[in-house]
């Protein structure tokens, strides 16, 4: 009878199992809808006080006189992001057809731990190297090159920083889009006599636009939310930047300069929540946007 | 051939020729910034790194260039990534194995759940750590070691579980069919023979997560707080190693800027090793797998 009970034991063991499981898998979900309505319940404080429209379009920002107008830091997160995708798409879109298109089997196996490492390096690396390297070359060389001054800190030098940052995910996801592409297509392309490029402009990147759309909107928002390096390079000055060798202070650079005064100033705190939940809600429209377009093309593909 | 056609070829190839270059120019941009960067790093850092630096806590007016080291920052960090890697297992694993073992492929629930994990993935770990200050406020938590813990778990529960879930997806069905043909129950499958065939991509997964848990500053900044000392317990705050490279470029005294140089060498070796153990298991793992 023993046996009985073994077996009444695994399957109670097998079923309890199951059930935790199920509960956990319904967590990743569940911490999106949290994150949410925690941060919307921090800044409730400041938007029962002021009006959205106040608060996201005056540039305003003088915590002890109880202003908090964001606008100065929106525009300089997207100057930011600007400037790094003006220098990473071209770049990475060139590398990704190079890796799925030209490159021979060795290069491309070169290739891929580069990339990978080059997402895995903590953005303080990157600063720091901003700080040592690309801080001075905007000062030195690149400044005087367009005949203006600049101390280096600037929102070009946050932009180049932030640029090399985003290289891994939009060469990743364009790399994924254009092998998906059937290769029959680019053998019919080559066989009636078009070149390499040829078949690459009128065959890959014509199969693969949507999907090199989301690229660079995974890109984008990659951008928008990065915080360390940035806030390094980037001279964290609360103005409307007027070009790029300004200094600017993007939307994340706040929320993490200004944790240690923010519980001690009425409203601060909230305006900060606030601040993470507009950059919050910016990256999961973005994303959820890129996720259906690659859903549908690899559907498509199917 | 007529001239028209020659003119046409040439323009073609002349085409091909000009964008093939760009091509090149750009893959040696990103292959030049990484060794770029990681040159740069080493040679600026490592002379101004000593064995003082990684054995000492900072002693009275470090950050003024005085005596001590980085210590409590390395001992820190590693205990923060660890713990934060150990809850993220406990949560990634068992959400990995019932998405591969009790939902079918495109099961809305599965698809919900790998949706969910993309777009945490791409939420920024500054909105984390927004998120772990909500969390400890609601908690009654103080700035300390269990605070930091609990907000790099979540930054690292999509890392990990989507790494893992890539490798877990490719063991073949067939070997699931032939445990449960044994008598096997599902959860004895799991533990027996999935985790077991796909160990060194699971380990790989963890590595990930760890190295991405280590390297982050944005989510521990409102949570586990900056101490010279070294945490003895959850409650007590911890340094970090990336905010003590930030605090110590933000002085302005030059030793001090020297030493976060080192300090970021000491992270950037860390990063390296952590990601080159990682690279020798996915190969040795793809040596072997069926596929």
């Amino acid at each position: 009878m023993s046996e009985g009970k073994v077996k009444g034991w695994r399957l109670l063991k097998d079923s309890l199992a199951r059930r935790s499981m199920f509960i956990l898998t319904l967590v990743p979900g569940l911490i999106v809808a949290l994150m949410i309505f925690g941060l919307l319940l921090r800044s409730k404080s400041i938007l029962a006080v002021k009006s959205v429209s106040h608060l996201l379009f005056s540039t305003a920002w003088h915590p002890l006189r109880g202003e908090f107008g964001l606008l100065a830091f929106i525009t300089g997160t997207l100057w930011v992001t600007f400037v790094a995708m003006v220098i990473a798409v071209p770049i990475s879109l060139l590398t990704a057809i190079y890796l799925s298109e030209y490159a021979p089997r060795v290069v491309r196996e070169v290739a891929r731990p580069i990339v990978d490492l080059l997402a895995g390096l903590p953005s303080v690396v990157y600063g720091v190297w901003g700080v040592l390297m690309v801080v001075p070359f905007v000062a030195n060389q690149l400044a005087p090159l367009f005949g203006t001054k600049s101390s280096g800190y600037s929102i070009l030098a946050g932009g180049i920083v932030l640029a090399i940052m985003v290289f891994p995910t939009i060469i990743h996801v364009s790399l994924e889009v254009f092998t998906s592409i059937p290769h029959s297509l680019r053998e019919a392309s080559l066989s009636l006599g078009a070149t390499r490029w040829e078949t690459v402009k009128h065959v890959v990147l014509r199969k693969g636009g949507q999907g090199i759309i989301a690229a660079m909107v995974l890109g984008v928002s990659r951008a928008f939310g990065e915080t360390m390096a940035v806030l390094m390079v980037v001279g964290n000055i609360p103005r409307v930047p007027k070009s790029i060798f300004a200094g600017g202070y993007p939307l994340p650079a706040l929320i993490a300069n200004n944790y240690g005064e923010m519980m001690s100033v009425p409203l601060y705190d909230s305006a900060l929540m606030l601040a993470s939940l507009v950059l919050l809600l910016v990256v999961l429209v973005f994303n959820v946007l890129a996720r259906i377009i690659l859903v549908r093309a690899e559907r498509k593909a199917e | 051939m007529s001239a028209g056609a020659v003119f046409q070829k040439n323009r073609r190839r002349w085409e091909e020729g000009f964008f093939r270059f760009l091509m090149y120019a750009s893959t040696l941009i990103v292959v030049g910034s990484l060794l770029l960067i990681l040159v740069t790093i080493i040679w600026k850092g490592l002379p101004s790194l000593s064995l003082s630096m990684i054995t000492q806590v900072p002693k009275g007016g470090y950050y003024l260039g005085k005596e001590g080291g980085i210590l409590n920052a390395i001992v820190g960090s590693l205990y923060l990534a660890g713990g934060a890697t150990l809850l993220a297992i406990v949560l990634s694993l068992p959400v990995v194995l019932y998405l591969n073992l009790y939902t079918r492929k495109y099961s809305p629930l599965a698809n919900f759940v790998r949706f969910s994990f993309d777009v945490l993935w791409g939420i920024p770990s500054i909105v984390y750590g927004a998120f772990g200050f909500v969390i400890m406020v609601f908690l009654g938590l103080r700035t300390s070691l269990l605070a930091g813990i609990i907000t790099v778990a979540l930054l690292e529960f999509p890392i990990m579980s989507r790494a893992m879930d890539e490798v877990v997806r490719l063991v073949p069905r067939d070997l699931k069919d032939a445990s449960y043909s044994l008598g096997a129950t599902k959860l004895e499958t799991a533990l027996k023979v999935i985790i077991r065939q796909s160990l060194p991509g699971i380990v790989t997964g963890v590595l990930i997560a760890f190295g991405r848990g280590i390297g982050d500053a944005a989510s521990v900044l409102f949570t586990a707080g900056f101490t010279d000392r070294i945490p003895t317990s959850l409650g007590q705050p911890a340094a970090t190693l990336p905010l003590a490279i930030f605090f110590q470029l933000g002085t302005p005294y030059p030793e001090v800027r020297q030493r976060a140089y080192a300090s970021a060498a000491v992270l950037t070796i860390l990063i390296l090793i952590i990601s080159l153990v990682s690279r020798y298991l996915v190969r040795r793992y793809t040596k072997h797998s069926v596929t």
